[in-house]
């Protein structure tokens, strides 16, 4: 998922596609874009209208009612809070380990990149499981954290772990090949001319790794928000307390109150939509500056 | 890289220092929790709560429906990412920030969107249900959830492979006498197979643990359509601890196993397409 590689326009295109050679015949060619439209519309863009015609069915009255709802407005603010908080952690961690990982070389680095990956590989529900058993009542530290009156699962602690740890690989996975392929010719410049470490992370790294870094933030954000496996076996579900934007989604759907439902799930479309956009634009800017670096 | 002996960067220390503690404390101590849980079962105990009927079942259906959607989102994410790179189309740039969209989309809204369109009296639902084709809350509503998550991987791995595929060899193959059959299944496709299998790997290994979009359609019946990471849950709210976390280890280790085999196929992948050039 190096997204950002995938922006740079074919220069292939133009070339090949005037060439009888090496290019179809017309028929051959809108049977396959007509194949692929297919796929495309059963599986994305039917799915997607559904949502936003699902949420109005009822008419716009009954949509608004269902977002200003003091369940739903409890649950977008937890939505955020999670995210508030899930996003600069994993932000910080990113930039330390790709600072490691990139700028160094040791033992053991490709396990550690291996074990950056790990909460990719592992089912949502088994990241909330974890937390269960480490912070539920039967857990390693159920019997303290109730003696002294804390609670971490089915409370918001519980949710900002789970939330933390299925997005722990995002911006960590974009940085490092990103500073690996950067080098640290530039780092070293600036070492010789004086400056410390912080302000050659501040001066000289980041501003390098910018796009990169919101292409993280971004999709980091997408799943904090969205995340629904893991957030809901450490949640509870409790009402105006701990539920985020999906759960309250999942209840109103099972209580059978559709249009609410989808209304809800709309505000969530719309977020990815907007991440969609958002992330074009910063691949676009990043495919510029790296041209430009080319051209240098 | 040459001079790897006397780095003089400064913030080695205080980088991995940071990064290994704060692994550890989100993700391999909190994953440790789950084995040493499982440890705690004799193994007859463990043998009963990840080898029931009823647990087998879930594993033959979500290794099943994973291995369809994958297959489906092969092929086709194939032929969209050829479409993408190749040809050019009305609105041809919007489809292709849409194909991330499994990637943004939040899994339950999919899983509710999904179920209204396959069901009795969905858009497409409606069309099936007079030919006797019920997809929704049946495993062939899983398959479609499933390729819904899986969509984006294999066109978003193919899709610059194909970019950078070199004009040069498909015009030498033709100049050679070869036709467009020829030159794609044995010029281009050699090219493109190491990461078709990356993102097919990706997108099952997506869909073995996928939860969200998957319950809302399934039907959830047991022995039938009940996928494995329900069974957690289901154990999870009837207090079975031990037992959720017996068939989560082994879940976990198919994974691990999954993460390292696609790990494997990255790295041919890159030195592949490094020799290329």
């Amino acid at each position: 998922m190096s997204g950002i590689s995938t922006t740079q326009f074919s220069k292939y295109n133009a070339k090949i596609a005037k060439n009888r050679a090496t290019s179809e015949p017309a028929w051959v060619r809108w049977t396959l874009i007509a194949a692929a439209l297919l796929y495309l519309s059963l599986f994305l863009f039917m799915p997607l209208a559904a949502v936003f015609t699902e949420a109005l069915r009822k008419g716009v009255d009954t949509y608004i009612s269902a977002l200003v709802d003091a369940d739903a407005l409890s649950a977008m603010k937890l939505t955020f809070i999670a995210a508030l908080i899930a996003v600069p952690l994993n932000l910080v961690f990113g930039v330390a380990a790709a600072w490691a990982i990139a700028k160094f070389e040791f033992k053991g680095k490709s396990i550690l990149i291996t074990l950056i990956d790990l909460p990719f590989a592992v089912s949502p529900v088994i990241a909330g499981l974890i937390y269960v058993l480490i912070f539920g009542l039967q857990g390693w530290f159920g019997q303290w954290l109730s003696d002294h009156d804390l609670k971490v699962i089915f409370a918001i602690p519980g949710i900002v772990l789970a939330t933390i740890f299925v997005t722990f690989p995002f911006v960590a996975r974009e940085l490092i090949p990103l500073m690996q392929a950067q080098g640290k010719d530039e780092e070293e410049a600036a070492l010789v001319l004086g400056a410390s470490g912080w302000q050659i992370l501040w001066r000289v790294t980041l501003p390098n790794i910018k796009w990169g870094l919101l292409y993280g933030v971004i999709l980091t954000n997408a799943r904090a928000m969205g995340e629904f496996g893991a957030v809901s076996v450490v949640s509870g579900h409790i009402r105006g307390l701990t539920n985020t934007m999906p759960l309250h989604v999942e209840i109103l759907y099972n209580e059978y109150n559709y249009a609410a439902a989808f209304a809800a799930a709309s505000v969530l479309a719309l977020l990815a939509l907007v991440t969609l956009v958002l992330k074009s634009i910063v691949e676009w800017y990043a495919a510029r500056s790296a041209r430009a670096i080319e051209q240098n | 890289m040459s001079k790897k002996h006397n780095n003089v960067l400064p913030g080695f220390n205080l980088s991995l220092g940071f990064t290994i503690f704060y692994l550890s404390l989100i993700v391999l101590i909190p994953l440790s929790a789950a084995f040493i849980k499982t440890s705690t079962l004799s193994l007859h105990e463990f043998w009963v709560a990840v080898a029931s009927p009823r647990v087998v079942a879930s594993y033959k259906l979500t290794f099943g429906a994973s291995l369809i959607g994958a297959s489906i989102n092969a092929l086709f994410g194939l032929l969209t990412a050829w479409v993408l790179t190749r040809y050019t189309f009305p609105g041809k740039r919007i489809i292709d920030a849409l194909v991330d969209l499994p990637f943004a989309l939040p899994t339950a809204v999919a899983g509710i969107a999904l179920t209204a369109i396959y069901a009795p009296n969905g858009w497409i639902g409606s069309l099936l249900a007079p030919h006797g084709i019920k997809v929704a809350f049946t495993p062939i509503g899983i398959v479609i959830a499933l390729t819904f998550i899986g969509l984006p991987f294999v066109v978003r791995t193919v899709q610059p492979i194909l970019e950078d595929l070199e004009a040069e060899t498909e015009e030498a193959a033709a100049s050679l006498g070869a036709n467009r059959w020829q030159t794609f299944t044995k010029i281009i496709f050699p090219a493109i197979a190491p990461a078709l299998l990356t993102g097919f790997s990706l997108a099952f290994a997506r869909a073995i643990g996928e939860y969200g979009s998957v319950i809302f359609i399934a039907g959830n019946m047991p022995m039938v359509s009940e996928i494995t990471p329900l069974i957690i849950i289901t154990k999870l709210e009837q207090y079975d601890y031990a037992g959720a976390t017996a068939v989560a280890v082994v879940m976990l280790v198919i994974s691990f196993i999954l993460l390292l085999g696609i790990n494997g196929l990255q790295w041919w992948n890159s030195r592949r397409n490094s020799r290329a050039i």
